[in-house]
């Protein structure tokens, strides 16, 4: 039986190794033909041009503002929530609530980018007053409702694991409910709320999905309302028709994209580390 | 510690292992468009009374893939002991290729120009690209000219061209893709198309220019619905008539390269015909193009 176990293991960890090491041998040689400063710093994406140049930086500029967006409107609304479903809410709201909350989390993020290219991107235009909505903002609005639910349930969780006796001791004292709230429990649980903003970070660099339907895909530097292109969807809107070097920086981007995710998940595991230690 | 790296290894590789399934199947879909193509009936034509066998080697032109993975799906219910094989690596070099004998076929979405010499083509179909606009637009009429005016951003207004104040958004497909690559030779605006936004699917074009008002795109004939408004170019409609002859401007010739002085092998010669005639017309309008043959 142990035997079937290792198994069943090993099979995870060839195909963990089989895929690091197939991204590592093919994004490397386009990285090496472009230059590593000319790929990570160059301002020009033109795949296709008759001279090609395969400068990333706006990908990468475009990832990191789209997520910053994100964690920055999408953050203190999970927040709250999460303090309103651990603390505040009377059980029968919060009986209401958690569902769509875990609901919201099981909707293919095929389906937001539908509902953002037909509903939010023209809205956008419309009350902006832009020439065309689908834009780094349309980006960002979808990005932080797709980050809500795991910001929400994994600081939930850190916040009823906070012991009783630390709120018991604060009212005991004298402080409020919502003085105890802020100033124990939410203090108490900082790390595993810390962990739920990364894990948002991740979820939020890692999608291409949503937002490749509402971003505009032109290789821009970012702007906010500007069409903009991630590293995601740089990779997923040009490789279908992609042959030789341009297939090649494709997996490149997509080696520069794993090793973001790569130090998100080194950041993640230190927070939740110290929370346990 | 040690579950811990395994454990974010694991996950980091599971994102990865999502972008490269991405990629694969991709890749998989393009060669095999034929999944949904319609079956090809067994005629009575007389090229494959008798079966032959052997590889057809293709190479050239990206914007032929769609055509030619119908026609090599459809040719292998004709003559399933022929194999044709597809490179896309461009026009220039599908005609390079013809040339100096390292592939049977080339592969052109151009005519010939007349420094290439040696070669003969043969056209297969005909490439009619629409340019779109959203029903609300009063502009009906545009000339090539205009067009890429429109679409490297000198005209950045629709009042410059007789509709109304509005900036005008240029959406198109993504680099790579053979409308896109159409579009731009035909205009003459490679590489210097502004685009406002660059999708990944004809539907996704016609989608976003049926959605706003000051939108203008492009996409192949075949998909052109009601929901969007095609324009006349130069006052000529799109349609398969005019594409077939030739009085719409926006349209270019997939064509077959052929070398003058050496023999196509029996194998290559039933494909060209096969592809040629009237049983495979069905196969390239569902790739999306105008079949040449009546």
């Amino acid at each position: 039986m142990n035997v079937l176990f290792f198994l069943c293991g090993f099979i995870a960890v060839v195909f963990v190794l089989f895929i690091s090491v197939y991204l590592i041998i093919s994004g490397l040689p386009a990285i090496q033909e472009i230059g590593l400063v000319d790929f990570l710093f160059g301002t020009t994406w033109a795949s296709t041009a008759s001279e090609p140049s395969f400068g990333i930086l706006p990908f990468i500029l475009t990832s990191i503002y789209g997520t910053a967006g994100a964690i920055v409107l999408g953050v203190p609304v999970g927040f709250m929530t999460a303090v309103f479903l651990a603390k505040v809410a009377p059980p029968k709201l919060a009986a209401v609530v958690r569902p769509a909350v875990d609901l919201l989390a099981g909707i293919p993020s095929v389906v937001y980018g539908l509902i953002g290219m037909m509903v939010l991107v023209p809205a956008v235009r419309e009350f902006f007053n832009l020439p065309d909505g689908a834009s780094l903002f349309c980006a960002i609005i979808v990005l932080a409702v797709m980050i809500l639910p795991s910001i929400i349930s994994v600081s939930e969780n850190a916040l009823k694991a906070v012991p009783r006796e630390y709120e018991e001791a604060s009212l005991a004292l004298g402080a409020t409910h919502i003085e105890t709230v802020f100033r124990v429990s939410v203090p108490a649980a900082s790390s595993g709320i810390a962990a739920s903003v990364v894990l948002g970070i991740g979820r939020a660099i890692g999608e291409a999905m949503a937002i490749i339907m509402v971003a505009g895909n032109v290789a821009n530097m970012p702007g906010l309302f500007k069409s903009v292109r991630f590293l995601t969807t740089a990779v997923a809107s040009e490789m279908a028709y992609a042959s030789g070097l341009q297939r090649q920086a494709l997996f490149s981007i997509a080696l520069v994209l794993f090793l973001f995710i790569m130090l998100i998940n080194v950041v993640l595991n230190t927070l939740l580390k110290r929370k346990k230690g | 510690m040690k579950k811990r790296t395994l454990a974010l290894m694991l996950s980091a590789a599971l994102c990865v292992g999502l972008l490269a399934g991405c990629g694969g199947s991709n890749t998989g879909s393009a060669n095999t468009p034929a999944g949904n193509s319609p079956a090809v009936t067994e005629s009575e034509t007389p090229d494959n009374t008798t079966e032959l066998s052997g590889t057809v080697n293709t190479n050239g032109s990206t914007s032929m893939e769609s055509v030619m993975g119908y026609l090599t799906e459809g040719f292998k219910e004709v003559q399933p002991g022929i194999t044709v094989n597809y490179t896309g690596s461009g026009s220039g070099a599908g005609v390079t290729g013809a040339q100096d004998g390292t592939c049977d076929i080339g592969l052109a979405s151009r005519d010939l120009k007349d420094d290439e010499t040696g070669v003969k083509q043969i056209t297969v179909a005909k490439d009619g690209i629409a340019i779109i606009v959203n029903p609300q637009n009063p502009v009906a009429d545009l000339s090539v000219e205009q067009i890429a005016a429109l679409a490297t951003g000198e005209i950045t207004n629709w009042s410059e061209v007789g509709g109304n104040d509005g900036e005008v958004v240029f959406i198109g497909r993504e680099a790579g893709s053979g409308t896109r690559d159409g579009f731009e030779s035909i205009t003459g605006t490679e590489d210097a198309c502004k685009y406002q936004n660059e999708l990944t699917s004809t539907g996704e074009v016609i989608a976003n220019v049926a959605s706003n008002p000051n939108a203008i795109g492009y996409a192949s004939l075949s998909a052109v619905d009601e929901t969007v408004k095609a324009i006349t170019v130069g006052g000529v409609a799109p349609t398969e008539e005019t594409v077939l002859d030739g009085s719409y401007a926006i349209q270019r010739n997939f064509n077959f390269i052929v070398n003058e002085s050496t023999e196509l092998s029996d194998a290559a010669q039933a494909f060209i015909d096969w592809a040629t005639s009237a049983e495979a017309a069905d196969l390239i309008a569902s790739a999306g193009a105008v079949p040449v043959a009546e």
